[in-house]
């Protein structure tokens, strides 16, 4: 597959899995409307409109304010105010290398240069939020410009530019709003069940429809559930598709597969976890932040919860794609 | 009947062409703003120039010829007319530059020299930008000449008169030949 096959495949798998996000919300909600509050003459879809209401309002609240919300939880510094109050020549130098090299990968994207910003960390990451490519912010940690050189630095940037550019940032924080909404749904929902007023009413109607409602009943509740691990699991499905797609989109911006290859060796030998990204934005950067083991392995079982793909794989395919570009 | 028939098909071909035209006329600014783009970085660098030459005039008193030639370069490059002669010139210039960051490393004190440095690196990227903004130019100019030169909308192409894009080409044997100067210095091993 060529890389605009890769982006067509990309948004088409996007569409399915926001139209599973909907249908998520819609269960939980309808199910409510069936089995807790509903059936009575004046039926009103109260379960759905709440669920899809709280569905919309995080997704616009993250489109609107995410960015800023995950810059500040990460103490992130704009790159302009680093500038000005930093007096040492090497670290100035460093950051002015980061501006360049962030210009220079906007300019090769044909897109608006984002804000950049530095989060002040030891540990090697980086990570892009925004809405749109107008609106976009890539950061990176004073780990990672200590431990890379300028090519390696320019794949990272690379990287965190094609999210932006294949709008991977939009749609991670629309998917990470919706899997907070389901879960917080779920949660409502077997909640009201254990100790809400629907209790009394849900076994009245268990009465009323036999046996064969109660079965149902069971069976949603269970679903219900069980959720918020398949709203995870289709969120980590989802991202680890985009990272794959953002290493061979970032390795065309730059034309040199290897310095990116080269930058995920040295981020992998750094084992320790980036303490100021926190784990609600593991999703958005170049490498797990919390350093968790199953982002290494490649078995079924580990590889569905992984935000990540196996950092092995994902250096073999940009030494094979270095093989093709150099083999021709 | 037949009648409608007609009038649909021929509201079709409007409605296609319309946005034929409109995609070719998009792409064809792109690839014109791509064309720019590489002009503003050329300037950019212009006008670094006579910063280096004067940050370092005073430790390379010997090297007058070097730094000389980067002026002559630069003022030919910024004189250059038209496309081919400015990319000429402008390899010629990246030439000159690299000869003289190689005589550099012979003085320690502008290897450490911090403003040396900031220097080297705002040229480094300049170089990088000028390169990026030409294989952004490159990657639209063919997307656009494809699209000008495909069935069918080589139709409109052709009635509208949309001429072909010229791609950036190294013309100078002589820059193919010395393929990248390495500007960095390795100021970050």
């Amino acid at each position: 597959m060529n890389l605009y096959e890769q982006q067509t495949a990309n948004r088409r798998r996007t569409w399915l899995v926001m139209a599973a996000f909907i249908a998520l919300l819609l269960f939980v909600g309808g199910g409510f409307d069936l089995f807790i509050s509903g059936g009575g003459r004046a039926f009103f879809p109260f379960g759905s409109l709440i669920a899809l209401a709280i569905g919309g309002g995080q997704s616009w609240w993250s489109l609107r304010y995410g960015d800023r919300a995950v810059l500040r939880s990460s103490a992130a510094e704009p790159i302009d105010t680093l500038l000005s109050q930093t007096t040492d020549d090497a670290t100035k130098l460093s950051y002015k290398q980061l501006d360049n090299i962030v210009e220079e990968m906007a300019i090769a994207a044909g897109l608006p240069k984002p804000a950049v910003y530095v989060v002040p960390d030891q540990d090697p990451n980086a990570f892009a939020t925004g809405r749109d490519a107008d609106h976009a912010s890539i950061a990176v940690t004073a780990g990672l410009l200590q431990s890379l050189n300028r090519d390696e630095l320019q794949g990272v940037v690379a990287h965190e530019m094609s999210h932006v550019r294949n709008l991977d940032i939009r749609l991670m924080t629309v998917v990470a709003a919706l899997v907070g909404a389901v879960v917080l749904l779920a949660d409502w929902t077997t909640r009201s069940f254990m100790f809400g007023g629907g209790r009394s009413r849900s076994r009245e109607r268990g009465k009323d429809g036999g046996a064969g409602a109660l079965i149902f009943f069971v069976v949603w509740l269970i679903a219900v559930i069980l959720t918020p691990i398949l709203a995870r699991m289709l969120a980590m499905a989802l991202s680890r598709r985009r990272e794959y797609l953002a290493d061979a989109s970032g390795a065309e911006l730059t034309r040199n597969p290897l310095g990116l290859a080269s930058a995920l060796e040295k981020i992998e030998d750094a084992v320790a976890p980036t303490a100021s990204i926190k784990r609600g934005t593991a999703h958005l950067c170049i490498a797990d932040p919390l350093g968790r083991q199953l982002n290494q392995s490649e078995s079924g079982w580990a590889n569905l919860w992984a935000s990540h793909p196996p950092m092995a794989s994902r250096i073999a395919a940009l030494k094979a794609m270095a093989f093709q570009t150099t083999g021709t | 009947m037949i009648g409608w028939v007609l009038l649909g098909i021929v509201v079709l071909i409007v409605v296609w062409a319309v946005g034929g035209y409109n995609r070719l006329v998009g792409l064809k600014n792109q690839t014109l703003n791509g064309w720019k783009q590489i002009d503003v970085q050329l300037k950019r660098r212009h006008d670094l120039i006579p910063n280096l030459v004067n940050t370092v005039k005073g430790s390379m008193e010997f090297e007058r010829d070097t730094l000389t030639a980067v002026m002559d370069a630069r003022a030919k490059a910024m004189a250059a007319a038209g496309p081919a002669d400015a990319s000429q010139k402008e390899g010629q210039l990246t030439q000159a530059l690299g000869r003289l960051f190689a005589v550099a490393e012979n003085y320690p004190q502008l290897k450490s020299n911090e403003n040396v440095k900031m220097l080297q690196e705002e040229l480094a990227s300049t170089e990088n930008k000028i390169g990026f903004a030409r294989q952004f130019y490159n990657d639209i100019a063919t997307k656009y000449n494809i699209s000008r030169e495909t069935f069918p909308s080589n139709f409109i192409a052709s009635t509208f008169n949309f001429t072909q894009a010229e791609l950036f080409q190294i013309t100078d044997d002589a820059e193919r030949a010395v393929p990248g100067v390495d500007l960095t210095m390795k100021a970050r091993p």
